[in-house]
């Protein structure tokens, strides 16, 4: 197909080349430097998708960001993109795109018979509709968003990978337009690290789409030389294709850069990099977006931004219509007018709705014999599915009606514009105020609250002179707030004058009828949001424009409202009777200004790298032994070691009985080590822990439990005293960093006095640990210096020596009750020492044991985990765990301990359960009551007593047993309580915490 | 005894001297990766005020302690690493860090310190080259523009979701101390971030 709306000259595309894409479809040619909308228009494409309500047929209307209608949905299967702005894709060979909310094609759509029915689908109407019954809301909402819909998320993974960079700069300029590259110049010259990012693939903003000159020349030659100084500057980073999406706390700028336009295939770079930018000064030269005139079926595809019609013609070379009507409440569209007479294309009309416009540009429109019909607005748009005609009438006096006889013009496009906005976002993002001109109908950035400042368009300032000099003054006071006072000469270059006379507002168009009688004016095309809805909205009582926003969805669809916002509340406010639009006030902007893809906020950290993935010395032996795993925080930890044709449960019932019989081997190098070094550390010790610590003595461990300050239990463990001023503590795995940071944080701000140190030496050991009757006589084959007789090394002491060679140090502590050696060696070693110890164990029947193993063996025990046993609410009474609390000194949690209700005997307390079925295992966190009753009677509660915190088969006594939090559980030693579950109530007996040994007798083997 | 018992490195697994073998470093070699093997580490606390506590130290490590985010040494040699206002990082040639470490205990024992041996659980990653810089700002948030960061400085920061104490060694060399549970997910974050400028492994790093 030829490209019968490409003009013969003009334009930055490369015409040497030829592009192929296609379209829902269909297969067109482009060029290099096109976007798909650019290229579509130029193949006189008019409809590109249906709207999202009503699926009323729709055209490209703007050229940028601001495009509400021209979704596409990129390329196919895993790495198709939806919902991309067709204005903001750049066309590459090969190129597929779908329009998103249509079927089977945009130009019939099966779904158009929905805007016959829209009386019934007014504003907020999923408010007030589909309420009943409310179950078959589930049906409702898969019609809705079939019906309702944008373009579909791949369902394959993405072959693509997306990356983060991490930046900061002295000044940060958002925006390569006359003001940004201005700014960027002036800040770079005095030495300042200046990062400039723009979201097209040229810099030079919307100079490119106008005919300018500057300093005598076309204005593309001034910007080569300023890219070209850019280029020689080692200061200056230039990003193109980088959109700043988000401006937030700390001068902290989330961009996002197209690193390859071509997406339909993969590269050696990332698709996208997310760049997390730190500013010392911010530069916001956003631009402006232009807002269109709200006039009667306004949606009509031919109906565009005139500002993007210019930029399609000097741009792209493309003529969007053949005869191009302007209307206009401003002289800037008169500029359109000019450049389309220029080009060639016809212009019938401007209808302004100012009376008399004059100034410069209504002239040079007078001298080219384009008809200007002043006082006039368009009344009607003849045609569906594209305009054929406008209707245009004279405006009365107060410019709320229409009078006279009504004209009828044939066009097929028709140039839109009711001013320029400043892009505002960012500075929005980032705290700062808004200020609304009253005159010129536009909201200013005022008050900022970081280092920032608006400058050119994004300021408000159109005049291509004074926006050169403001960008010029502003990079220099940016790079001065930074530390770079140097002062420099930069000349501004000069523009020619532009004089301008004002808009006139004019919110909505009148026509001969009241609104939304006759024909839809669209606020929000994205959403199909109409100014009727926004009456309606208000006549029901909505005053706020925060929720009329979200009652009507105005401003909420992917391009949130950058062409209907304004407009929108300007409405609200007409329909509320404000006098003015500041009255209304804005909704709050917020990031991101252009949607950004999850792939790319996640960027590396995904599989492997989502999260890290800590490895004891001995992890790859696990791995290689066939162990499951368990994860406790980062850590992974081995859980049981099934051999071929054993469950879990068969894994577990070996290794416990392994443990108990003959010898087991246990990797507790994740087990949390902190070194305490001090004169002070006994002291301290003392403070942190419920029991005493001053008497320990040189060599010899002791059990302590850390409570918080509300008296509950924290963390529990053993602590050695290696030497007088020297202890060696250990934590839960899970708490080793937080009870590290506990200490720090008395230590550094309540008692900096107290002479101690303390360093994480978690990983500095393998902690090898074995367990079992025949312990003693696998280790005494490794160590020579040590002597393991129980009498010399009784249990709860430390011994250090050498141990395979290596200097170990060896804990006899237990959390099995079984005779225990605790090794620890450097950590470098731990993967020989493990595998000779397996090795020399064989004829022991060494087993290795998980995580598992061991929570069974020691809830055989009764000893508790915390965070198992305990959960925040549970203290030293409840746990039964007085014994070790000291009565003669203060600690942490102390006067919280003694609080009365703490010691009330009804609290859930400790004890353990014997289900009277042997082979029943009670589910963990399974709640406990007193009645037998599978179902309370109607209206009444059986009360809950308690909970299960630990509950395993034990291989040891041959049937099922658990720990429970229960109330008043000591009493209740005995006594049977019941644990309601699904499958029907089980009975169990109240015991002591303690099943197995509970004498001690195998504590030295 | 000892003789059979073998170290090994927190990398070891990767086998990284067979990879080197096997991928020759060419002109498009943007990032150079490698594993500095098993150097010593003790972690010294102490008080700088005292005014013999610093002279003590030096005359035992031979090199005077540096202030925050500075380092004194050579990098190949025994060095140090200021940490924070009362801690520093001593690194030292493998095998030299027990006698160090005696020595340390015996003569600043009497101050109020704390001398710890750690480099059993830290390893200590090298990367160099021409976009060493580039592949470490991916994941770390602290500017190093030489303007602000250059060699001879350290920092304790964040690498992606670990913990690393970044020491520059030369214009474009890092030695990264990360811990070594940590250490397969930070190598492996670094090949990933390193892929796009051509990366190589180098072995023999001492």
């Amino acid at each position: 197909m030829s490209q019968s709306h490409r003009l013969s000259t003009g334009g930055s595309i490369d015409r040497e080349t030829l592009v192929d894409f296609t379209f829902n479809g269909r297969p067109y040619k482009g060029h290099p430097g096109d976007t798909v909308a650019s290229a579509l228009l130029a193949n006189g494409v008019k409809i590109v998708g249906r709207s999202f309500k009503y699926h009323r047929p729709r055209g490209i209307f703007a050229a940028g960001a601001e495009e509400p209608n021209a979704l596409l949905q990129l390329e196919s299967g895993a790495r198709t993109l939806p919902n991309q702005q067709a204005t903001r894709v750049e066309l590459y060979d090969g190129l597929s795109a779908d329009s998103v909310n249509c079927w089977p094609g945009p130009e019939f759509d099966a779904m158009s018979f929905i805007g016959l029915f829209h009386r019934l689908t007014p504003a907020g109407f999923y408010y007030k509709t589909f309420m009943w019954p409310a179950s078959f809301w589930k049906y409702y909402e898969h019609f809705i968003r079939h019906a309702a819909g944008l373009g579909t998320a791949p369902t394959e993974m993405d072959p693509d990978y997306y990356d983060k960079m991490n930046a900061h700069a002295d000044v940060v300029v958002v925006g390569g337009g006359p003001s940004g590259l201005a700014a960027t110049l002036a800040a770079a010259r005095v030495g300042a690290r200046v990062i400039l990012a723009d979201d097209q693939p040229t810099l030079g903003g919307w100079l490119l789409n106008e005919r300018r000159e500057i300093d005598g020349k076309p204005a593309s030659e001034w910007i080569a030389t300023v890219e070209a100084e850019l280029n020689q500057m080692e200061n200056v980073t230039v990003l193109r294709r980088t959109t700043a999406f988000g401006y937030y706390d700390h001068n902290f700028v989330g961009m996002i850069e197209q690193r390859r336009a071509n997406v339909s295939h993969g590269g050696c770079t990332s698709r996208q990099r997310l760049w997390r930018v730190r500013a010392k000064q911010m530069v916001l030269a956003t631009g402006a977006i232009e807002q269109p005139m709200i006039f009667a079926d306004n949606d009509r595809p031919g109906v565009m931004l005139a500002g993007a019609v210019r930029t399609y013609v000097n741009r792209y070379g493309v003529q969007p219509g053949k005869r191009v009507c302007v209307f206009t409440n401003n002289d800037d569209a008169y500029r359109t007018a000019l450049d389309l007479f220029d080009a060639g294309i016809s212009v019938p009309a401007i209808i302004d709705v100012r009376p008399d416009p004059s100034g410069e540009l209504a002239t040079e429109a007078i001298q080219r014999d384009i008809e200007i019909l002043d006082d006039h607005a368009i009344t009607a748009v003849q045609g569906s599915k594209g305009v054929a005609a406008i209707e245009v009438m004279a405006l009365n006096k107060t410019g709320d009606g229409v009078t006279g006889t009504v004209r009828t013009i044939s066009c097929d496009v028709i140039c839109s514009s009711g001013g320029w906005n400043p892009a505002i976002h960012l500075h929005s993002h980032s705290g700062g105020k808004t200020v609304f001109d009253e005159e010129r109908g536009i909201f200013l950035p005022s008050n900022t609250l970081q280092n920032e400042t608006c400058v050119g368009a994004a300021a408000g300032i159109f005049d291509l002179a004074r926006c050169l000099v403001d960008g010029l003054e502003a990079g220099k006071v940016a790079a001065g707030g930074a530390g770079f006072k140097k002062s420099s000469r930069s000349k501004p270059p000069s523009a020619p004058e532009e004089d301008e006379s004002p808009a006139r507002l004019l919110w909505v168009v009148p026509t001969t009828q009241p609104l939304g009688r006759r024909g839809k004016h669209f606020l929000d095309q994205a959403h199909d949001v109409t100014a009727a809805d926004i009456h309606l909205a208000a006549r029901e009582g909505y005053e706020s424009v925060e929720h009329t926003k979200r009652y009507t969805t105005l401003g909420m669809a992917p391009d949130q409202g950058k062409t209907g916002n304004i407009s929108g509340m300007a409405v609200l406010g007409q329909a509320l009777g404000f006098e003015t639009l500041g009255e209304v006030g804005t909704t709050t902007f917020r990031p991101p200004f252009t949607p950004v893809t999850l792939g790319a906020l996640a960027g590396r950290d995904i599989g492997v790298l989502m999260d890290p993935t800590r490895m004891t010395p001995m992890h790859h032996w696990h791995d290689q032994a066939g162990c499951n795993w368990e994860d406790v925080g980062q850590w992974k930890r081995p859980w049981y070691y099934p051999k071929p044709n054993e469950n879990m449960r068969d894994a577990v019932n070996r290794e416990c009985l392994a443990v108990r019989n003959a010898v087991g081997i246990l990797d507790a190098t994740t087990l949390g080590k902190i070194d305490i070094q001090g004169p002070d550390a006994a002291e301290f010790l003392n403070r942190v822990y419920t029991n005493s610590w001053q008497d320990l003595k040189n060599g010899c461990c002791r059990y302590g439990l850390m409570l918080g300050e509300d008296g509950m239990v924290m963390d529990d463990g053993v602590t050695t005293r290696l030497s007088e001023n020297h202890f060696f503590m250990t934590t839960t795995t899970g708490n080793s960093a937080s009870v590290l940071e506990w200490l720090e944080e008395w230590s550094q701000t309540e008692w900096p006095e107290m002479r101690v140190y303390f360093t994480s030496v978690t990983e500095q050991y393998a902690n090898i640990t074995i367990a079992g009757p025949r312990a003693r006589a696998l280790l005494s084959e490794f160590t020579e210096d040590i002597d393991l007789d129980p009498v010399s090394f009784p249990f709860m002491s430390v011994r250090e020596g050498t141990v395979a060679g290596v200097s170990a140090r060896i804990f006899r502590v237990s959390f099995t009750g079984e005779l225990t050696y605790e090794i620890n060696v450097p950590a470098s070693y731990g993967m020989s020492v493990w595998t000779a110890m397996m090795t020399a164990g064989d004829k022991y029947g060494i087993t290795p044991y998980g995580t598992e193993t061991m929570h069974v063996l020691r809830a055989e025990k009764g000893y508790i985990i915390v965070g198992q046993e305990t959960d925040g609410t549970t203290t030293p009474q409840d746990l039964g765990m007085d014994w070790i609390v000291s009565r003669k000194k203060d600690f942490l949690g102390r006067r919280s301990f003694d609080r009365e209700d703490n010691r009330r005997q009804d609290r859930k307390q400790l004890v353990g359960l014997l289900p009277d079925d042997h082979t029943k295992v009670i589910p963990e966190g399974s709640q406990i009551t007193s009645s037998q009753q599978e179902r309370p009677p109607l209206g009444s509660r059986i009360p809950m007593i308690g909970h299960v915190t630990s509950s395993y088969y034990s291989a040891n006594m041959g049937r099922s047993f658990a720990l429970a939090l229960v109330k008043g559980g000591r009493k209740k030693i005995g006594e049977g309580v019941y644990v309601p579950l699904a499958d029907g109530v089980v009975r169990a007996e109240v015991t002591s915490p303690v099943f197995v040994d509970p004498e001690g007798a195998k504590i030295d083997g | 005894m000892a003789n059979t018992y073998l170290r090994q490195t927190p990398l070891a697994h990767l086998h990284l001297d067979a990879r080197a073998a096997n991928e020759a470093a060419d002109a498009t070699t943007g990032v150079h990766i490698g594993e500095r093997l098993l150097l010593g580490m003790i972690n010294l606390r102490g008080q700088r005020s005292n005014p013999d506590f610093g002279p003590a130290v030096k005359k035992v490590v031979g090199a005077a302690l540096p202030g925050v985010n500075e380092t004194s040494g050579k990098p190949e040699g025994v060095h140090v690493l200021g940490l924070g206002p009362d801690e520093w990082l001593i690194i030292t040639p493998t095998g030299e860090e027990a006698d160090i470490h005696a020595n340390l205990e015996r003569v600043v024992g009497e101050f109020h310190t704390a001398v710890t041996l750690t480099g059993e659980s830290m390893t200590v990653i090298r990367l160099a080259g021409a976009h060493a810089r580039d592949t470490l700002a991916k994941g770390c948030p602290m500017d190093m523009h030489p303007r602000v960061f250059g060699p001879g400085q350290c920092a304790q920061t964040i690498l992606a979701r670990a913990d690393m104490t970044m020491h520059q060694t030369a214009d474009d060399a890092y030695d990264i101390i990360v811990r070594r549970s940590f250490a397969e997910y930070v190598w492996t974050w670094l090949e990933d971030a390193a892929r796009e400028y051509g990366v190589r492994v180098i072995t023999g790093l001492r």
